[in-house]
């Protein structure tokens, strides 16, 4: 129930300024988009957001989703290392 | 899938890892998580298991499920059985037992008692049925709360009748600040409540390291979230420092979602105090709908009968919910209450910390047991 999942918006609807259509893993549905549409600030088709119990919740920032990333792999020789013993044949 | 795939990367679990171990050193170290998500997420991934053992993580009030009292259950239900009453609910609490049942057993004796995923869907249910009266049991923390107010704003907005809300929602800053205060635990920092943020920001935690002097990292609900908030909370207290800090950037903004606080404010209150199964009653912690929107309440349109019920003696869901006992230490875990016949709420919900262990933990716990490793 408290699970929120990443979904990316494929459509806008034109009427209702709350709504939009959400595609979540290949599943689409409509979802209110109220919480994160304010005064001259829409969503666009395409954009990534968050989604719960039917809502968006926020959008995905994916400037800070890759520095999240970057984070480990800046972990260096640690990183490094395992990547090296992946590739590692056994004996 | 994207923005979820590339946060359960082995290999760089394995290398947060391993810093982990390198920070932790020879101290042992518990952090408190306090949300069900995270629940769900450390035993679905046997986080616990890639950690070294020195360090534990503990098991706080994050489910909103759990912590509704067996008296509120009954409270729904007696809503559900009123005659022309269209009750609608999330999932998990169609199993959660009251003093007299569940909803489940009363939709099979007649009761007309739905699943919904949103809100939403409850109203556009009343829309559809202008002769039933449908009414939505809003469970959840600041998550679900906002939702739940746009849907009644425009409950109000498109002249709908025939709806209203039987209220449940809780804040998270009371039952933290109950857990901190508590002398049964000893906690060396927080993993915050990374869907909860997203609506009421970073900000409300900072009395943590002010006041308590514990350090919280916002966190994510992959794997890579949850290991590298623990690595970021080691590293804290490894440079002396005591803050508030976000791991989850790209989804939770410092000021949360000023629109959600917004209409959470123009919708609901707080209610003075609020029974939290477990913890008992706590200031200031829940929500219920303001007067404006009383035609909107359930709780103002129908009778509830509004009794207390004690949890079963058996019962230790209160000690689990408080990270005081694991769910493995409870005396009728896996015996007498299981997912299939739950005593208590924790077994109920899917995120409950019982039902996360029983559904995902047993076999690793019994292979590290058997590995000699700690369980």
């Amino acid at each position: 129930m408290c699970l929120g999942l990443p979904g990316q918006i494929v459509d806008v609807d034109g009427v209702d300024a709350h709504r939009a259509t959400v595609d979540v893993s290949g599943v689409q549905r409509a979802v209110n988009i109220g919480l994160i549409v304010t005064e001259g600030e829409s969503v666009s088709v395409g954009e990534w957001v968050l989604v719960h119990v039917g809502f968006a919740m926020s959008k995905i920032d994916e400037e800070e989703a890759r520095q999240t990333l970057d984070f480990v792999r800046e972990l260096g020789s640690a990183y490094d290392d395992e990547i090296a013993d992946f590739g590692r044949p056994t004996g | 899938m994207r923005f979820v795939s590339e946060y359960r990367d082995p290999v760089a679990a394995r290398a947060l890892t391993s810093a982990i171990t390198e920070l932790a050193g020879d101290d042992s170290f518990k952090f408190m998580e306090v949300c069900g998500g995270h629940t769900h997420t450390i035993y679905r991934h046997g986080i616990e298991h890639v950690l070294p053992p020195s360090i534990e993580l503990v098991h706080g009030p994050g489910c909103p499920v759990c912590v509704i009292p067996m008296g509120r259950v009954d409270d729904a239900i007696a809503v559900a059985e009123q005659p022309g009453v269209t009750f609608t609910t999330f999932g998990d609490m169609m199993r959660v037992p009251g003093g007299n049942g569940t909803l489940l057993e009363a939709k099979a004796r007649g009761a007309d008692i739905r699943f919904v995923y949103s809100p939403m869907d409850a109203l556009e249910l009343a829309q559809a049925n202008p002769d039933r009266e449908v009414v939505f049991f809003a469970v959840g923390f600041e998550t679900t709360a906002p939702s739940t107010a746009l849907t009644v704003l425009r409950a109000r907005d498109q002249g709908v009748t025939n709806f209203a809300v039987f209220c449940n929602h809780v804040t998270i800053v009371p039952p933290l600040r109950a857990i901190l205060s508590s002398p049964d635990l000893r906690l060396d920092g927080f993993i915050g409540p990374g869907h909860v943020s997203t609506v009421v920001g970073n900000r409300p935690y900072r009395f943590i390291p002010a006041e308590f002097d514990k350090p919280l990292v916002t966190a994510g609900f992959e794997p890579l979230d949850v290991l590298q908030a623990v690595a970021m909370l080691l590293t804290q207290i490894r440079e002396g420092r005591c803050e508030v800090e976000n791991q989850y950037s790209r989804v939770v903004r410092d000021e949360g979602n000023p629109r959600a606080l917004e209409v959470l404010a123009e919708v609901f209150e707080l209610r003075p105090h609020f029974e939290w199964r477990g913890l008992g009653f706590i200031v200031n912690s829940a929500l219920r709908l303001r007067a404006d929107f009383a035609q909107w309440d359930a709780e103002r349109r129908y009778e509830v009968p509004g009794v207390r019920v004690a949890d079963p003696k058996a019962c230790q869901c209160g000690e689990v919910l408080k990270g005081v006992i694991k769910p493995w230490e409870c005396k009728v875990f896996g015996t007498a209450c299981t997912p299939e016949t739950p005593i208590g709420t924790c077994m109920v919900s899917s995120e409950g910390a019982c039902a996360a262990y029983y559904n995902f933990g047993r076999l690793h716990r019994d292979a590290a047991v058997s590995l000699g490793r700690k369980g």
